[in-house]
């Protein structure tokens, strides 16, 4: 196991921390997109360019864009009522 | 009159024996009456009335209770209550969080260690793969000849659950009937919480998308088309397509997107894939449990037009991922497209 290995497998453990200590939904959607793209880097590195590629695209890609639409949907994303206010005023 | 009012024992004895006044009388006589009061001179109704007025105030009474103490657990849960189930809480997640984490690590201690030779993975399964892939299926990428060829029937089912899934996100999501030119109530609604997702002519993501996504989409069918060749295939190429698609729509949104793919679209690409990925794959089957040649060359492997089947197999999963991954996108944000 070489020196970056160890950097990204260490990179994935505080990734997969952060992802659920943090408060805000958003950042939690951002810091699992880094995830998944260290993943499909070790992917990779495992000799398994297949799943690689698919890690990148699902995980990294649709996956996220789906959180995002559904945090949006439900209102988490800080914004949208300072938004709406602005909207009114206009 | 007598001293009524003497207290004294022997006062009191003396006027009784004097026969002037009982001691006993007043209270006796009070106690009759009182009955004779309450038995004779009062009516039934009022009787029951004044039943019912005991009554509610022991209700009253009870109720206050009863308020009294819902109030004292109100607040024992919100003080002492939210504490002890905090610790509670605390205390079981660390322990859950421990045991799993332990037997997780001690399954990990007990694996083979990694590429060694004698690993129960090496078994003549893998090493049929490798020695007679290539042959038997024409696929330089073993991931392809093994999940297109060799397990056909698990990808057919994978396929089948994604198209299950987009038909199911439709049935729940898709908002009213397509009346041409009247939208509904609830499709106005949606296409009213849509403007948050509709680009405020955001010149940056516009300019990125528009050199992006054509260079995306290529990758994508480069990966599907070179799926027995190269790494990759139907899934991760669908996958890759898809996404261009979203970053398209995200861009420039529904008006521009439905120029090239509306949703009646979507709905036979969905479909005829999943016909001709049956259709092909029963022809394979039938062939091969009969021993009858199947007449598909295998071609030379390595080249574009080879591996028989594997091709048009990871177009059609291909396909069908891309309109998966669109479907999913476009109704949870609209509920259409």
């Amino acid at each position: 196991m070489n020196a970056f290995m160890m950097i990204v497998l260490v990179f994935l453990v505080v990734c997969a921390v952060a992802t659920s200590l943090s408060k805000n939904l958003l950042v939690s959607v951002v810091i699992f997109m880094a995830y998944s793209v260290l993943m499909s880097i070790v992917w990779m590195m495992l000799e398994s360019p297949d799943l690689a590629i698919t890690e990148a695209a699902v995980g990294a890609g649709v996956t996220s864009i789906l959180f995002f639409i559904t945090l949006k949907k439900i209102h988490a994303i800080r914004g949208d009522e300072e938004e709406d206010r602005h909207d009114k005023e206009e | 009159m007598t001293k009524k009012n003497d207290s004294t024992f022997k006062s009191r004895f003396m006027s009784w024996l004097s026969g002037e006044n009982s001691p006993l009388d007043d209270e006796l006589e009070s106690i009759v009456s009182g009955e004779e009061e309450a038995g004779l001179d009062m009516l039934s109704f009022e009787r029951a009335e004044l039943e019912e007025e005991k009554l509610e105030l022991r209700r009253d009474k009870l109720l206050l209770d009863e308020v009294a103490e819902s109030r004292r657990m109100h607040l024992w849960a919100k003080t002492k209550g939210a504490k002890w189930l905090n610790v509670f809480y605390r205390t079981t997640a660390f322990i859950l969080c421990a045991a799993i984490i332990f037997f997780l690590l001690s399954t990990v201690v007990a694996l083979p260690p990694f590429g060694a030779e004698d690993n129960p993975y090496n078994n003549e399964v893998s090493q049929r793969y490798i020695e007679q892939g290539i042959p038997e299926t024409g696929a330089v990428n073993f991931v392809a000849g093994m999940i297109l060829d060799y397990r056909a029937f698990d990808t057919f089912g994978e396929s089948t659950v994604l198209f299950v899934a987009s038909c199911g996100v439709i049935f729940l999501l898709k908002l009213g009937d397509h009346a041409p030119g009247k939208p509904s109530k609830a499709m106005l609604e949606a296409e009213y919480d849509d403007r948050h997702h509709e680009p405020k002519n955001d010149g940056i993501l516009q300019f990125a998308a528009k050199f992006l996504t054509p260079v995306i989409l290529l990758f994508g069918i480069y990966i599907v088309l070179n799926g027995h060749i190269s790494p990759g295939g139907g899934f991760s190429g669908g996958a890759v397509m898809g996404a261009g698609l979203i970053l398209y729509l995200t861009a420039f949104g529904f008006e521009k997107t439905r120029r090239f793919f509306t949703y009646k679209m979507t709905r036979w690409i969905s479909v005829l894939p999943l016909l001709c990925y049956a259709g092909m794959k029963s022809y394979s089957f039938f062939t091969g449990a009969n021993h009858i040649p199947g007449g598909v060359p295998l071609g030379t492997p390595g080249a574009i037009l080879s591996s028989g089947f594997i091709l048009p197999l990871n177009i059609c999963v291909g396909l069908i991922v891309m309109c998966t991954m669109y479907t999913f996108y476009a109704l949870f944000r609209k509920g259409g497209m």
